[in-house]
């Protein structure tokens, strides 16, 4: 396959207005050296049929898609909307980059304002970015800036964060002089309020908490908050499964600082781990220190309405190292989707939508704690995910589940040491009555 | 209604009408508590949500995508972002079922097809580059430098001395300080000679043993290819510091030349650019980073290996940086860059590099009687012209660039790389059809008289377009981020 559009002619006329009778002249700057003898050591190429051929071969070794899954712990299966898919794929969306030319980018920049729009009404923040990488990179983000704002060494982060957040936490935050400690989880799954009591001090620049936390229990934002505002820290709230602000009070409205997370839930596919969506907001005092792309409102020289990405001088392009974060090319296009998918929804159907995360979540908890050989590890009230922790070792679970064609849950045991025998499972609107009914017997066969 | 300059498309919030709904969810089918919504902290109504019908959102979109303009539209010469051609059939090979339903947690019996996609593209940019080894976690190019940077970092600390300083040319970009400094590196910067390549004198003058490494562009962001790279990472080498090479210019050399040979030891590259995955109006991308066997041990987490027949993903690697993200990387960017690769092979790999380079110089040569060439050194895939002649009239790069719209040409990169005051970045790639740069350079030629004869008329431009030139002072100045109700609304 070939994707140029030159012909043999066009090429000859554009090498005789340069003056020279071959490509291979242009390249005289490289050293003849340094330049490949024979050709690259790479395979034959493949018209579109033949292509077609190989990745059908290559995904059919993938059988995620024909289980019966219950696996959530940071990736959530939920309804896309056609309408997501049909419009996202237009041309207009896909094929453009950044808006650095407001004036032809109108259609992106608008969508980044409504993006931005719709995450500060879903946090309760006055401002939010055009998006990040992903929520555990978002994380990062935040406690960098976080530093920036408050210059104090230490950092206190939950341990029932996202195990793959908190690594990512550290991997950011490993060469900057900051110490990261871990707060311990109660009985309850949330955060012990005593032991984060203990460990902020006045050297605490913030303290992470995530919600629903990794366990799926909703946390106490507002205590956790209000300690955290006691001893001049700020207080981060990560969102992992941001489905859940659709029924939660806003983290802003119960004292977070700075909210971060991952939009994938938002109309994006599982797709193996990405691209997913990070998102962020922040109180409107922080803007200068505030990382990522920025759409603003302005006007046009006839007084009309456009949008420019503005506050630049935080970013990499103009400030070089002083700059709030290094990010450049972002997620657009999945801000885009989340933004078709949280307009097409609406007021009344995220409600519902994070309702029926919520109940049918809590109907499956209450049929499984009723099997023998099983029952929930935490006592505080989930979202859509649970951990349960079994008799027999998780591996003697898993393995029968996966033969019938369910995939049970995730083990977090890898991650918890203390949690042994015990797997993380998450049902969302996506499955039925009687999918849930189904895992539950064949629980009773598997457990007893 | 057609979007025309006469019109503004609403936000969604301001044609929001209370009660409509654009999508219904399946009735709940069990029994739920009552006393579960009140013992959790629920919130009311969202305020100012919007409540729109399907029918609304799907004009909505359909008109706010007629005022984008797009490489499917036609010529996109944003210089340093390679803006080619994102082959059709990619977008389909990776909305295949089995790749979105793919569970990052799901155990890695289910998921060899995903894990197959990713080695096999490791191993492809392995071949490609000369570089030993590849992660594929970056989800961009900077985060791709902050990765190669930091298992720089992690080589240097295991031999006892991490050192302090990153050495950066003048030209770079800006994203290469930005993810040194994160890094806990502090920046110098070596100046670009007259030819606009790295000042080897002053390299040389600034390489100490406290200099961790030198990260390099190449070419460099004129387009310019460091001949005398191997000097270049002798002279950083001989002190004991790392090379690490932007690749995002990698367009300019595929099939042509390896970083492997030119004794760089980190790479990054962008899937998005050289590899054809849509830019997607800024993003997704992903920022692979290859390095050589020594820093191998540093690669983040989680790395692809083979056992038994069965791939798996090892996360007990006790020398790594560590996880940069969560879960796999950008999957299905990979998927659809490791399609490009498959769909091109060795020939055609090479011939992207020809023809971006022949688009370039024949732009390069056909312009620049018209605007200023600060550097005359041969470029390859692109060229940086300033706006040197036309400010004789008051016309600055920014008026030329506008004025391109009413021609209804995008605009190059602008004011970048920052050693050309004025700059105008072209890159063409090697997409570009000799008509649609002639209609470019036609306009860039009619422009430049205009600029000469009623320099107004570019200082107003554009003219025609959607919206007319956007007053980006005062949205810094007065920053308004979001929509809000205001109370006549309520």
């Amino acid at each position: 396959m070939s994707y140029i559009s030159l012909s043999e002619k066009d090429k000859k006329d554009m090498l005789s207005r340069i003056g020279i009778s071959s490509i291979q002249e242009l390249f005289r700057s490289i050293p003849e050296d340094l330049k490949i003898e024979k050709s690259l050591d790479v395979p034959d190429p493949l018209t579109e049929p033949e292509l077609v051929r190989w990745m059908d071969g290559i995904a059919r070794q993938n059988s995620c898609h024909e289980f019966l899954s219950f696996l959530g712990g940071g990736a959530y299966s939920h309804v896309i909307p056609s309408v997501v898919d049909y419009l996202s794929s237009r041309g207009e969306f896909i094929s453009p980059y950044t808006p650095y030319q407001p004036e032809v980018s109108q259609g992106t920049l608008q969508i980044i304002f409504e993006f931005q729009t719709l995450i500060c009404q879903l946090t309760g923040m006055d401002i939010a970015n055009a998006s990040l990488y992903d929520g555990a990179s978002g994380a990062a983000e935040a406690v960098l800036m976080a530093n920036r704002l408050k210059s104090k060494p230490k950092i206190l982060v939950a341990k029932s964060v996202h195990p793959q957040y908190r690594e990512v936490i550290q991997t950011y935050t490993r060469n900057l002089n900051l110490t990261v400690e871990e707060i311990e989880f109660s009985n309850r799954g949330e955060v012990d309020l005593e032991n984060l009591d203990e460990k902020l001090d006045s050297e605490t620049s913030a303290v992470v908490t995530q919600s629903p936390n990794f366990f799926g229990i909703i946390e106490n934002l507002d205590k956790i908050s209000a300690l955290a505002h006691e001893r001049q820290a700020l207080s981060i709230v990560v969102v992992a499964e941001p489905v859940s602000l659709g029924l939660l009070e806003a983290p802003g409205k119960l004292g977070a600082d700075i909210v971060t997370g991952e939009g994938q839930s938002f109309g994006l596919p599982l797709s193996y781990g990405g691209p997913y969506l990070g998102f962020m907001g922040c109180c409107k005092e922080f803007v200068r220190q505030f990382p990522g792309r920025i759409a603003g409102e302005t006007k046009d020289v006839d007084g009309k309405r456009g949008f420019v990405v503005t506050l630049s001088t935080r970013e990499q392009f103009i400030r070089r190292e002083r700059a709030t974060s290094n990010i450049c090319t972002n997620q657009a296009w999945c801000a885009l989707r989340a933004t078709i998918f949280l307009e097409l929804l609406g007021k009344q159907g995220i409600k519902d939508l994070a309702v029926q995360n919520l109940q049918k979540a809590n109907y499956a908890l209450d049929q499984v704690a009723r099997v023998d050989g099983v029952k929930p590890r935490f006592q505080g009230v989930c979202f859509n995910e649970f951990v349960l922790e079994f008799e027999k070792p998780w591996a003697e679970i898993e393995g029968p589940l996966l033969e019938k064609g369910v995939i049970g849950g995730l083990s977090v045991a890898e991650a918890y040491p203390e949690l042994e025998n015990c797997a993380l499972l998450c049902v969302t609107e996506s499955h039925t009555k009687e999918e849930i009914d189904r895992l539950v017997g064949l629980l009773k066969e598997v457990c007893s | 209604m057609f979007v025309t300059n006469m019109i503004r498309e609403p936000l969604i919030f301001e044609i929001s009408g209370k009660g409509k709904r654009g999508f219904p969810l399946p009735k709940l089918d069990m029994s739920v508590k009552d006393d579960l919504l009140k013992s959790i902290p629920s919130r009311k109504d969202i305020d100012g949500f919007p409540e729109v019908s399907e029918v609304e959102v799907v004009r909505h979109f359909t008109r706010l995508s007629q005022t984008n303009y797009c490489i499917d539209l036609g010529f996109y010469p944003l210089g340093s972002c390679t803006m080619k051609y994102n082959p059709k059939i990619n977008e389909k090979l990776a909305s295949k079922k089995e790749f979105l339903l793919s569970h990052p947690n799901a155990p890695e019996k289910l998921t060899q097809g995903s894990l197959g996609i990713l080695k096999i593209a490791e191993d492809l940019l392995k071949k490609i580059t000369g570089m030993d080894a590849f992660t594929l976690q970056p989800a961009a190019g900077a985060q791709g430098e902050f990765v190669g940077m930091l298992m720089i970092r992690a080589f240097l600390e295991e031999r006892g001395n991490p050192r302090k300083v990153v050495l950066i040319p003048d030209s770079a970009h800006g994203t290469n300080p930005s993810s040194a400094h994160i890094c806990g590196y502090q920046i110098q910067e070596i100046k670009s000679n007259e030819k606009g390549a790295v000042d080897v004198a002053d390299l040389a003058e600034h390489m100490t043993e406290d200099v961790a490494a030198l990260m390099v562009t190449n070419p460099n962001t004129l387009g310019v290819f460091e001949t005398d790279i191997k000097k270049i990472t002798d002279i950083v080498h001989s002190k004991g510091g790392l090379v690490y090479m932007d690749g995002a210019n990698m367009n300019a050399l595929i099939g042509i030349c390896k970083p492997g040979d030119m004794g760089v030891d980190v790479i990054h590259l962008n899937l998005h650019k050289t590899f054809s995955t849509p830019h997607g109006g800024g993003g997704p991308g992903a920022g692979p980073v290859g390095v050589v066997k020594e820093l191998e041990p540093h690669l983040p987490l989680p790395v692809i290996e083979e056992k038994d027949g069965i791939l798996r993903l090892n996360d007990n690697r006790p020398k790594s940086v560590g996880r940069v993200r969560s879960f796999n990387g950008n999957f299905l960017v990979i998927v659809k860059a490791l399609a490009y690769m498959l769909s091109l092979g060795p020939a055609g790999l090479k011939e992207i590099a020809e023809i971006a380079v022949l688009n370039s110089n024949y732009l390069r040569k056909s312009l620049e009687m018209d605007f200023d060439l600060k550097y005359p050194t041969p470029t390859l895939h692109e060229c940086v012209f300033s706006d040197k002649f036309q400010k004789r009239n008051g016309v600055t790069n920014i008026d030329i660039a506008k004025r391109l719209i009413d021609y209804g040409l995008h605009p190059p990169t602008m004011s970048f790389p920052l050693i050309v005051q004025g700059a105008l970045m072209i890159e063409p790639t090697e997409t570009e059809t000799k008509k649609e740069m002639d209609r470019f350079i036609d306009a860039m030629k009619n422009i430049a008289q205009e600029a000469k004869k009623n320099p107004e008329l570019l200082k107003n431009a554009p003219h025609v377009s959607y919206v007319r030139r956007l007053d980006e002072t005062s949205a810094a100045r007065n920053p308004v981020l979001r929509w809000r109700e205001t109370p006549s609304e309520k």
